[in-house]
C-alpha cells in the first residue's frame, strides 16, 4: 500500500505549535478583551484541533470520502449549535429569577 | 474437479496469497483499510454530536448565568487543568509516533510508543482523581452537601483570606451563588466525567492495542487497528482542549 508516513520532525513541529498555542490560551485569558475573549478562546481551540485532525489523524492524506464524512459531521454540529442557541437567545426564554429566600441559602458545615 | 476447486481456495502458497489479515470479502489490503477509516470516522462523529450536546447544554447556561460561570470557573485550579492539557497533548504526539512506527515495521517502538501514551493517559486520570478529590473536599460536588461559601470561609479559617486589593464584589448574592453555581459544577462533572470515561476506555484499548503489537500481529502492510486506536485517542484530545478553556478559563481576566 502506498501509505503516506510523515516525518518525525512534522510530529513534534505540531505538538510544539499545540503546547505554545495552550500557552496563548492561557495567558489570553487573562487579558481584558471585553466580548473578545471568548471567541478568541475557541478560535485558537478551533486551531488546535484543526492541527491535531489534520496532522495526527492523517485527514490531510484520506480519501475525498472521509473528508466529506468529517465535513458532514461538523456541519451537523454547526446546526445542533447555531440553531439551539439562535432559539434560546432570541426567544426570551428567561430562566427563573434564582431565590433570595434565606431558607433557601445553605446550612453551615 | 472438487480436487482443483479446494487446490485454488488454500492456493496460499502462492506469490500474490493475499495479506493474512485481510478479509475474504475486500480486494484487497487498501479497500479492506479504507474501509476501516470510513467507518472510524462515522462512529467519531456520533462521538462528535454526543459531546455537542452537552456543548449546547453547556452554552445555554453559561449565557443564562455568566456571573455564576465565572465564580465558580476560580474554584478548578489552573496548574492541574495546564498540566493536564500538556499531559494529553503530549500523549497524542506519543500515540501518532506509535502509528508511524507501526508503518515503518518498528515492532519494538510500536509497542513503547504504545506503552508510553498507557502511562500518559493514566497520568491524566490521577491528576482527575486529585482535582475531583478537591472539590468532595471543599463541598463543591452539586448536591445535598453542596456549600459554595465553604471554600471562603475555610481560607478565613486558616488565615488565608485574599488581601484588599485581590478581593471582588461577586454580583450575586451567597444565596444566588449557592443555587446557580451549582449548575456550573453539574455540568463540570458530567462532562469531564464523560471525557474520563472515554479515556479509560481509551487506556483499555491501548493495553489491547500493545499486547496485539506484541504478538506480532501488526507490520507495514498491515496496522489498521492501531490507527483506528490512535483516531480514538486523537478524538479524546480534541474534546479536552475544548473543555479547558470552556470550563478552567471563564472570565479569568477580572
Amino acid at each position: 500500500m502506498s501509505e503516506h508516513v510523515s516525518p518525525v520532525s512534522l510530529y513534534v513541529t505540531i505538538f510544539l505549535s499545540l503546547m505554545v498555542l495552550t500557552g496563548v490560551t492561557v495567558y489570553s485569558a487573562f487579558v481584558d478583551m471585553g466580548y473578545l475573549n471568548f471567541p478568541v478562546a475557541m478560535l485558537i481551540a478551533g486551531f488546535k484541533a484543526s492541527l491535531v485532525v489534520w496532522y495526527f489523524m492523517h485527514v490531510k492524506w484520506q480519501s475525498h470520502l472521509t473528508k466529506l464524512t468529517l465535513a458532514t459531521g461538523l456541519f451537523f454540529l454547526a446546526i445542533l449549535l447555531a440553531m439551539t442557541l439562535i432559539d434560546y437567545t432570541s426567544k426570551n426564554f428567561t430562566p427563573q429569577p434564582p431565590p433570595t429566600d434565606p431558607a433557601m441559602a445553605v446550612q453551615p458545615h | 474437479m472438487s480436487n482443483a476447486v479446494a487446490h485454488a481456495d488454500h492456493g496460499h502458497a502462492r506469490a500474490d496469497a493475499p495479506h493474512p489479515a485481510q478479509q475474504h470479502h475486500f480486494d484487497n489490503l487498501a479497500q479492506q483499510k479504507e474501509a476501516a477509516v470510513i467507518g472510524m470516522w462515522l462512529f467519531l462523529l456520533t462521538e462528535i454530536l454526543f459531546f455537542g450536546g452537552l456543548f449546547v447544554a453547556y452554552m445555554i447556561y453559561r449565557v443564562w448565568y455568566f456571573d455564576a460561570f465565572a465564580e465558580a470557573s476560580r474554584r478548578l485550579s489552573l496548574f492541574w487543568g495546564g498540566l493536564n492539557t500538556a499531559v494529553l497533548i503530549g500523549s497524542s504526539l506519543t500515540m501518532a509516533l506509535a502509528v508511524r512506527a507501526a508503518q515503518t515495521n518498528n515492532r519494538k517502538w510500536t509497542i513503547n510508543w504504545l506503552l508510553i501514551t498507557t502511562i500518559l493517559g493514566c497520568v491524566f486520570l490521577g491528576v482527575k482523581v486529585i482535582e475531583y478529590e478537591d472539590k468532595f473536599a471543599n463541598h463543591e460536588v452539586p448536591g445535598y452537601n453542596y456549600d459554595f461559601s465553604y471554600h471562603e470561609r475555610h481560607l478565613a479559617v486558616e488565615g488565608h483570606a485574599p488581601a484588599a486589593g485581590e478581593h471582588r464584589e461577586p454580583s450575586l448574592s451567597p444565596e444566588q451563588l449557592q443555587q446557580t453555581t451549582q449548575i456550573y459544577f453539574s455540568l463540570y462533572f458530567t462532562m469531564t466525567g464523560l471525557h474520563a470515561l472515554h479515556m479509560i476506555i481509551g487506556v483499555g484499548l491501548m493495553l489491547v492495542i500493545t499486547w496485539m503489537a506484541w504478538k506480532g500481529k501488526f507490520d507495514a502492510q498491515y496496522y489498521t487497528p492501531v490507527e483506528m486506536s490512535g483516531l480514538y485517542w486523537h478524538f479524546v484530545d480534541i474534546v479536552w482542549i475544548f473543555l479547558f478553556p470552556l470550563l478552567y478559563l471563564v472570565n479569568r481576566h477580572i
